[in-house]
């Protein structure tokens, strides 16, 4: 049976960090109470200079030079984010042509911070179905661009950051055994950015209104978010005959520790199976769940053959689960 | 037959913020006198949710600050 496999992955986080004791004195918080309810310490933050497709293109060479391939085998770019480099052309476009992708297709997905998941299986269905042999999946943003640092709910949390991963068919049994995807609309006023769409055009008042930035509940956020954790995972692993103990890491969108923690105990699942980097790297949105996936394998801490849980839920509400055999 | 809706409360919350049951009672405020923080009170919410079965909307959840808010609001919303 062919399967898209994971023949490279690479990560890019922008040099300048922020950390908790910068943020206290931009809004009224403190060190202690951002770590006790996020467990985030620091994120990266783009310069000026750098807009998503930048960060997306270093992600995406490293994934590519570890995958030793080249530019020119790429087939499709499926490019994850929620801040894209302007409203059109696509992200995706612009990684393309500074890859030097010449004979790829792409196309930006938006899921918000699910948007790792979505591309990981859009980008396997094709290769699945034999369309494709190389496909780039990409999770980038910067979410700074559309963080409001008067508003101490969401500043603590948001951060920029890209990862990515080269998926090409295999026989061997590995690569993403299956990958299901959700989404409700009905949620949709719990986390959003007002204006900038067709709804709310960018004019003097929205902009003097604050509503170019995201916008959060976040107390029916953290609700929402670990129940839908718990059930993708779930009815995922049911489906293809496993166990939360089969898993050998689980690697959830780094949104928050305290969602994380309490989702994985719903799972039922011991903190040590599980990749946590949001102390360093924030919520990086549709990156976080690659930029996580990359940091474990730098570190050795995936082997082949291992069973991989990735979990991600994001503004729409969109969430969604993928199991990947290493 | 099932145990009263105090008793049930008392062990939700003894899970949830690791306190004794002799520590409850129902003036205790969450907050302040039991040691939780506002991520803390969310958990607790949903855990008397699919305990109680009930839907409990954020404004509702933002009133119910004691033992005694949570017990009451259950009794009258079941």
């Amino acid at each position: 049976m062919t399967r898209a496999k994971i023949v490279g992955v690479g990560a890019y986080a922008p040099k300048h960090i922020l950390t908790n004791a910068e943020l206290a004195k931009l809004v009224e918080t403190t060190d202690e109470w951002i770590v006790q309810r996020t467990g985030i310490r620091e994120r990266h933050v783009a310069d000026d200079s750098e807009a998503t497709s930048d960060l997306a293109v270093r992600a995406a060479q490293q994934a590519l030079e570890r995958a030793n391939l080249g530019p020119e085998e790429v087939d499709f770019i499926v490019v994850g984010t929620t801040t894209p480099d302007m409203v059109f052309p696509t992200t995706a476009n612009f990684v393309q042509h500074k890859l030097g992708a010449r004979r790829a297709g792409s196309v930006d997905v938006l899921a918000a911070c699910t948007g790792s998941i979505y591309s990981l299986s859009i980008g396997s269905q094709y290769i699945q179905s034999g369309k494709y042999r190389t496909v780039l999946c990409i999770g980038a943003e910067t979410l700074s661009r559309i963080t409001d640092f008067t508003d101490r709910g969401t500043c603590v949390l948001l951060a920029d950051g890209a990862g990515a991963v080269v998926l090409q068919a295999a026989e061997d049994g590995a690569g993403v055994l299956d990958a299901d995807l959700y989404s409700d609309g009905k949620y949709w006023e719990y986390l959003y950015q007002p204006a900038g769409g067709s709804r709310h055009p960018a004019t003097a008042e929205t902009v003097a209104g604050r509503l170019h930035y995201a916008k959060m509940k976040g107390n029916e956020v953290f609700k929402v978010a670990v129940r839908m954790f718990g059930d993708c995972a779930a009815t995922i692993l049911e489906r293809n005959g496993f166990r939360a103990a089969d898993l050998d890491l689980f690697i959830p969108h780094q949104a928050n520790l305290r969602i994380i923690e309490a989702a994985v105990k719903r799972l039922g699942l011991p903190m040590e199976r599980v990749l946590v980097n949001v102390d360093r790297y924030g919520n990086t949105g549709a990156a976080s769940v690659y930029v996580a996936l990359e940091e474990a394998w730098a570190l050795g801490r995936i082997a082949p053959g291992d069973l991989l849980l990735l979990a991600a839920f994001g503004g729409g509400f969109t969430w969604g689960a993928a199991l990947v055999r290493w | 037959m099932a145990k009263p809706v105090e008793e049930r409360v008392k062990e939700i919350i003894c899970e949830q913020l690791g306190v004794e049951e002799d520590d409850i009672d129902p003036g205790k405020k969450f907050i302040e006198d039991l040691g939780a923080d506002s991520l803390d009170t969310v958990e607790l919410v949903m855990a008397f949710e699919e305990e109680f079965d009930l839907e409990i909307p954020d404004e509702d959840a933002e009133k119910i600050v004691t033992v005694g808010d949570a017990i009451q609001y259950i009794k009258d919303n079941q």
